[in-house]
C-alpha cells in the first residue's frame, strides 16, 4: 500500500464514530430512537459535531459525483469510466449468481395496479397490509422476501402497513422515499407536488439520491408537502385528517376550501369538469362534505346557497356570477 | 359561508409551520469555507508531523478551534483564519514538544506566503469531479469499495450489500464506515491535481 493509501485511511476515532453513524444512517432501518441516539452524541463535542459534517459532505459530494455517471453516457464519460464499468459488471455477475437469474431483471413479481377516473381499489398483501388506491392513479408494487416496495406514480393512496422491521415497507415517489416504521399514511402526488401525511405510527421521509439534506421523521398528524425545491412540514388534527381521508368513503370533504380548489378536487374523480368562471367567484370559500362522483349535488348546492350561476353542459359544469 | 376570510385560522396555520431543511449558518459556513481548504491545511500540516494518524488528529484540533471561534462571529474571509488557528497550534506544540524539529518553524513561515493564495483546488474539483470519484473509490481496500460500489452507485441498502457479498451485516458495516472516512480523506485532505 503507498503512502498515500496510508494517508487516506488514516482516521481519528471520533472520525470512525462518525463514520460508522453516517453508514447507520445511510444504510441501515433507522428509527425514532436511532435519531435521538445520533443527536445526543452530536451534542456531546465539537468534536463529534464537525467529524460528522465534514463526512456527511464528503458523502453527499460522492452522490453529486455518482449523479454525474447517470446521463446517457457519452463518448467522453464513456471513456472516463472504464474501471467502474467493470466494477458494475462484476457487481451484476455477483448478483445474478446471488440471487438467480429471473429476479434480477425488474421483478417479475411486480404488480401494476390502475384505477379510473372516479375510481378506487384497494389491494391486500398476503401479510395483511393494504393499500387504498384513489382516483385516478397509478401504483407498481412489488412484495418478496427481499422486502416490500410500491412505487406512487400518479395519483394518490393510503397505506395501512403492517410493520416487519425486517422488511420496512418502502414507497418511492419519483426520488422520495418514505419508509414506514409500522404505519398508517396518505400519500399523494399532483405533478410536481408530493404530500405525504401520516395518520398512525412513524415513517421516515428522505430521498436515496441523497436531495433531501436529512431524512424527515415523520409522527401522527404530520403532514409533509414536498414541492421540489422546499418542503413544508405541517400538522393536522386527526379530524383534519379524517376528512383528508373521505375518499376512501366515496366522500369529499371541505372545510373553508375556496371553490378553486373544491372545483379542482371534484375533477380529479370525474370526466364532467367544474369550471369556475372568474377569478372572484374562485375565491369564495365554501364547506360541506359531498359525494366525489356527484357534481350535480355539488353544483346545485352552489346555486342555492351561494346565488350562483351554473350552466350544465355535455362535458363541464361552468359556475359563474 | 359567503366570502368569509377566515384570519384566525390562517394564523394559527402559519405558526405551525416549519422549514424542515434548516440547517445551521455554522455547519453551512464550515462545510463550504472550511472543508475545501483542508487539502492545504494537510500539506501544512504534515511538515511538522511524524505520521498520518497524527495529521488527523491536528486537523481535528484545528476544526474544532476554528468551530469554537467562529461560534460567536463567523470569520470572513475563512482562508486566513483556519490557518492563523492552524499556526498558532503548530508553534504551540513545537514549544511544548521539545522533540520537534527546529525546521518545522522554519516551515511553517515559509509556507505563510502560500496560505494568502486562493487555493486551485475548488475550480479543479468542479473540472473532474467524476474523474475524482473514480481514482478515490479505486484506491479504497478491495471489499469496502465492493460495499461502497454497491451501496453508493447501485443504491443497494446495508442488508442487501451483505446478501449481494455474502458477509455478515457488522462487516458491511465496517466497510462502509471506512469507506466514507476514506473518501472524505482523498476527496478533502489531498491535492487534487496531483500526479500519480
Amino acid at each position: 500500500m503507498s503512502a498515500e493509501d496510508m494517508a487516506a485511511l488514516a482516521a481519528t476515532d471520533t472520525d470512525k464514530q462518525a463514520a460508522d453513524w453516517l453508514q447507520r444512517r445511510h444504510f441501515w432501518a433507522w428509527r425514532e430512537e436511532d435519531q435521538k441516539a445520533l443527536e445526543g452524541w452530536l451534542e456531546q463535542s465539537p468534536a463529534h459535531e464537525i467529524a460528522y459534517w465534514r463526512l456527511e459532505a464528503a458523502w453527499k459530494d460522492t452522490q453529486r459525483m455518482a449523479a454525474l455517471q447517470r446521463p446517457v453516457p457519452r463518448r467522453s464519460a464513456a471513456q472516463l469510466w472504464p474501471r467502474f464499468a467493470a466494477i458494475a459488471v462484476c457487481a451484476a455477475i455477483a448478483i445474478i449468481v446471488a440471487v438467480g437469474w429471473p429476479s434480477f431483471f425488474e421483478h417479475p413479481e411486480t404488480h401494476l395496479v390502475v384505477t379510473g377516473l372516479g375510481e378506487r381499489k384497494t389491494i391486500t398483501l398476503a401479510d395483511g397490509s393494504k393499500v387504498e388506491l384513489n382516483t385516478n392513479s397509478t401504483l407498481r408494487i412489488v412484495a418478496n422476501a427481499d422486502g416490500r416496495k410500491a412505487w406512487l406514480d400518479r395519483g394518490e393512496a393510503f397505506f395501512d402497513i403492517v410493520h416487519d422491521s425486517r422488511h420496512p415497507f418502502v414507497v418511492m415517489v419519483g426520488n422520495r422515499r418514505i419508509t414506514d416504521l409500522g404505519t398508517k399514511f396518505l400519500v399523494r402526488r399532483d405533478h410536481d407536488k408530493l404530500s405525504v401525511a401520516l395518520v398512525e405510527g412513524s415513517a421516515r421521509f428522505d430521498a436515496p439520491d441523497g436531495s433531501v439534506m436529512s431524512p424527515v421523521f415523520l409522527k401522527p398528524g404530520d403532514v409533509l408537502q414536498d414541492k421540489g425545491h422546499a418542503i413544508i412540514a405541517t400538522r393536522k388534527t386527526s379530524v383534519e385528517l379524517k376528512d383528508d381521508l373521505g375518499w376512501r368513503r366515496g366522500l369529499l370533504v371541505f372545510k373553508h376550501a375556496t371553490l378553486a380548489d373544491a372545483a379542482a378536487e371534484f375533477n380529479r374523480y370525474n370526466a364532467n369538469k367544474v369550471v369556475i368562471a372568474d377569478a372572484q367567484t374562485a375565491r369564495i370559500t365554501i364547506g360541506g362534505t359531498f359525494q366525489s362522483n356527484n357534481v350535480s349535488v355539488f353544483a346545485d348546492a352552489v346555486r342555492d346557497l351561494l346565488g350562483l350561476r351554473v350552466q350544465v353542459r355535455k362535458d363541464e359544469t361552468v359556475i359563474s356570477r | 359561508m359567503a366570502e368569509t376570510p377566515d384570519n384566525s385560522r390562517e394564523s394559527a396555520e402559519r405558526r405551525d409551520f416549519d422549514v424542515v431543511e434548516a440547517s445551521s449558518a455554522l455547519k453551512t459556513w464550515f462545510v463550504r469555507e472550511v472543508l475545501p481548504l483542508e487539502a492545504v491545511l494537510m500539506q501544512y500540516l504534515q511538515h511538522s508531523c511524524r505520521d498520518h494518524a497524527e495529521a488527523a488528529d491536528l486537523r481535528q484540533e484545528v476544526y474544532i478551534r476554528v468551530y469554537e471561534a467562529s461560534k460567536k462571529q463567523i470569520p470572513h474571509p475563512a482562508r486566513p483564519f483556519v490557518f492563523t488557528v492552524a499556526r498558532n497550534l503548530l508553534i504551540n506544540r513545537v514549544r511544548r514538544e521539545r522533540i520537534v524539529a527546529i525546521e518545522s518553524v522554519v516551515d511553517l513561515d515559509a509556507l505563510d506566503v502560500a496560505i494568502d493564495e486562493p487555493g486551485p483546488e475548488r475550480a479543479t474539483i468542479a473540472r473532474d469531479e467524476l474523474r475524482r470519484l473514480q481514482l478515490a473509490i479505486d484506491r479504497l481496500p478491495p471489499r469496502c469499495r465492493e460495499a461502497v460500489v454497491l451501496g453508493r452507485i447501485e443504491g443497494l441498502s446495508g442488508q442487501e450489500i451483505a446478501q449481494r457479498m455474502g458477509i455478515s451485516e457488522p462487516t458491511v458495516s465496517k466497510h462502509l464506515a471506512t469507506g466514507m472516512y476514506a473518501l472524505a480523506n482523498i476527496l478533502y485532505g489531498e491535492k487534487s491535481e496531483k500526479k500519480k
